[in-house]
C-alpha cells in the first residue's frame, strides 16, 4: 500500500510519526521534515494531526449534543435527540451509580470523557492509510511537499499526549476536590496516616514516611494507569492495523487474507475502543468518588 | 510519541470541552428528560383518574338506567290503570245509556200498549154495545144502558 520506496519499517515508522510544528534547535519555527528533527524539537513542540483530529472529533460531539439540547424538550423525542438522550441516560445511570457525591461537574466531565474519546478511537476504525495517503496527496501537490515527508497520525488516542492530556486534567480535578473537601489536612492525613496505623506515636511517625510513600504512588499511578491503558491498547490496535495493511502489498493471496484479517480485527476493535472509553469514564468517576469520600 | 506542547493543548482543549458540556449540553437534555419523566408520571396519573371517573360515570349510569326503568314501570302502570278507567268509565256509559234505552223503549212499549188497549176496549164496547143491540135491539136503550156499558168497558 506504501509507495514502493519505503521498506516496511519505514513504513511502520511512517505511519506513527506526528506532524509536528515547533521550534527546531536554531531557534526557528516550522514543520519537522522527518521524526529526527521532531524529536530534536523536544517539548517546543505540538501535534498538529493529534490536535486538529481531537478538536475536529469533540467539537462534532459538542455541536451534535448541543442540536440535541436545543431541540430536547418534554415531548416526543426523536432522530438525534433519542440517540444524544439515551447516552446521556447511560451515562448518568453509570454515574449514579459509582458516584454517591452531589457534584454537577461529574456527569457531564464523564459524558465528554465517553463520547470523546470513544471518536477518536473510532478514528482507528478508518483504513489506515487512506487519510495519510490523502494528506500526502494534498501536500505534495498543493504545498509541493514531499509526501514521504507528510505525516499524518489519526488516531489521537494513540498518541500519549492526548491521553495523558485528559488523565492529568482528571488528576487536577481529583487533587482538587480531595483538598475541598477534606481539606489540606485531611488529604495529608489521608496520605501519610494509612495504611499502617499505630497506637503508639512514635512508631505511628515511623509509619508517616512509609505510608506516604505506598499512598503516594497509589495517587500517582491513577492518571498513569488511566492514561497507559487508553494508549496502550489503542497504540496496539492502530500498529496491528499497519501490520495487517503491510500485507497488502505482499501479493494477491497475503491482500485477500490481509483484508480478512482487517475485518475481523475491525469487528473486534469495535468492541476494544467502545470498552477503553467506557472504562476511563467509570475510572474517572470511581477516583472523584473516591476523592469526595474519607475512606 | 514525543511528549511535548500537545499535552497541554490536549489538556485545556479537554476543559474546555467538559466546561462547554457542562454548561450547555448536560443540564438542557437533563431538564427534558426530568420533564418528560414529570409529564409520563402526570400522564400516568391522569389516565389512573380517567378509569376512575369512568367506573364512577357506568356507576351513575346503572343507576340513572334503573331508575328510568322504574320510572317507566310506573308510567306503564299508570297507564294500564288510566285505561281500566276509561273502560270501566265507558262500560257504565253504556249501561246507563242502554238502561235509558231500555226505559224509553219500555215505557214506549206501555204508552203502545195502553192505547192499543184503549183501542181495543173502545173497539170492543163498541163492538158489545152492536152485537147487544142487535140482539136486544128493542129492549135496551142505548143511553140507558150507557153508563152500565161504561162499566163494562172500564172492567175490560
Amino acid at each position: 500500500m506504501s509507495s514502493e520506496a519505503l521498506s516496511s519499517t519505514d513504513y511502520i515508522k511512517h505511519h506513527l510519526q506526528n506532524w509536528t510544528f515547533g521550534k527546531h534547535p536554531d531557534g526557528t519555527w516550522g514543520f519537522a521534515h522527518s521524526a529526527a528533527e521532531a524529536k530534536e524539537m523536544g517539548f517546543m513542540a505540538i501535534h498538529v494531526d493529534t490536535m486538529f483530529w481531537s478538536i475536529s472529533l469533540g467539537l462534532l460531539f459538542l455541536w451534535l449534543f448541543r442540536r440535541a439540547a436545543k431541540k430536547a424538550d418534554a415531548g416526543v423525542p426523536s432522530g438525534v435527540v433519542n440517540f444524544a438522550e439515551w447516552i446521556v441516560e447511560f451515562i448518568d445511570s453509570s454515574v449514579r451509580g459509582s458516584f454517591t457525591a452531589k457534584n454537577s461537574l461529574v456527569a457531564p466531565l464523564s459524558l465528554t470523557i465517553f463520547v470523546w474519546i470513544f471518536l477518536m478511537n473510532l478514528m482507528d476504525l478508518v483504513p489506515v492509510d487512506w487519510l495519510p495517503q490523502l494528506a500526502a496527496l494534498i501536500g505534495s501537490n498543493l504545498f509541493g511537499m514531499d509526501p514521504h515527508h507528510v505525516y499524518f497520525k489519526v488516531v489521537p488516542s494513540t498518541d500519549p499526549n492526548a491521553t495523558f492530556g485528559m488523565a492529568f486534567a482528571v488528576f487536577f480535578l481529583v487533587l482538587y476536590y480531595s483538598i475541598r473537601i477534606k481539606g489540606i489536612g485531611g488529604f495529608t492525613g489521608e496520605l501519610t496516616l494509612q495504611p499502617f496505623q499505630a497506637k503508639n506515636p512514635l512508631i505511628q511517625a515511623l509509619f508517616i514516611p512509609i505510608n506516604f510513600v505506598l499512598e503516594f504512588v497509589s495517587l500517582i499511578s491513577k492518571p498513569i494507569s488511566l492514561s497507559l491503558r487508553l494508549f496502550g491498547n489503542m497504540y496496539a490496535g492502530e500498529m496491528i492495523f499497519i501490520l495487517i495493511a503491510l500485507m497488502f502489498s505482499a501479493g494477491i493471496g497475503m491482500g485477500i487474507f490481509g483484508g480478512l484479517l482487517q475485518l475481523g480485527w475491525a469487528i473486534f476493535h469495535i468492541l476494544i475502543i467502545t470498552l477503553q472509553a467506557f472504562i476511563f469514564m467509570t475510572l474517572t468517576i470511581v477516583y472523584l468518588d473516591m476523592a469526595h469520600h474519607e475512606h | 510519541m514525543n511528549i511535548n506542547l500537545t499535552l497541554i493543548g490536549q489538556t485545556i482543549t479537554f476543559i474546555v470541552f467538559v466546561w462547554f458540556c457542562m454548561k450547555f449540553v448536560w443540564p438542557p437534555i437533563m431538564n427534558a428528560l426530568e420533564e418528560r419523566k414529570k409529564k409520563i408520571a402526570d400522564g400516568l396519573a391522569a389516565a389512573e383518574r380517567g378509569e376512575h371517573e369512568m367506573e364512577l360515570a357506568r356507576k351513575r349510569a346503572t343507576e340513572e338506567l334503573h331508575e328510568a326503568k322504574q320510572q317507566a314501570q310506573e308510567i306503564i302502570n299508570l297507564a294500564h290503570k288510566r285505561a281500566g278507567e276509561i273502560v270501566d268509565e265507558a262500560k257504565e256509559q253504556a249501561r246507563t245509556e242502554s238502561e235509558r234505552i231500555l226505559a224509553a223503549a219500555n215505557a214506549e212499549i206501555e204508552q203502545e200498549a195502553n192505547r192499543a188497549r184503549e183501542q181495543l176496549r173502545k173497539e170492543v164496547a163498541s163492538l158489545a154495545v152492536a152485537g147487544a143491540s142487535k140482539l136486544i135491539r128493542k129492549e135496551i136503550d142505548e143511553k140507558a144502558n150507557e153508563a152500565l156499558l161504561k162499566d163494562l168497558v172500564a172492567q175490560l
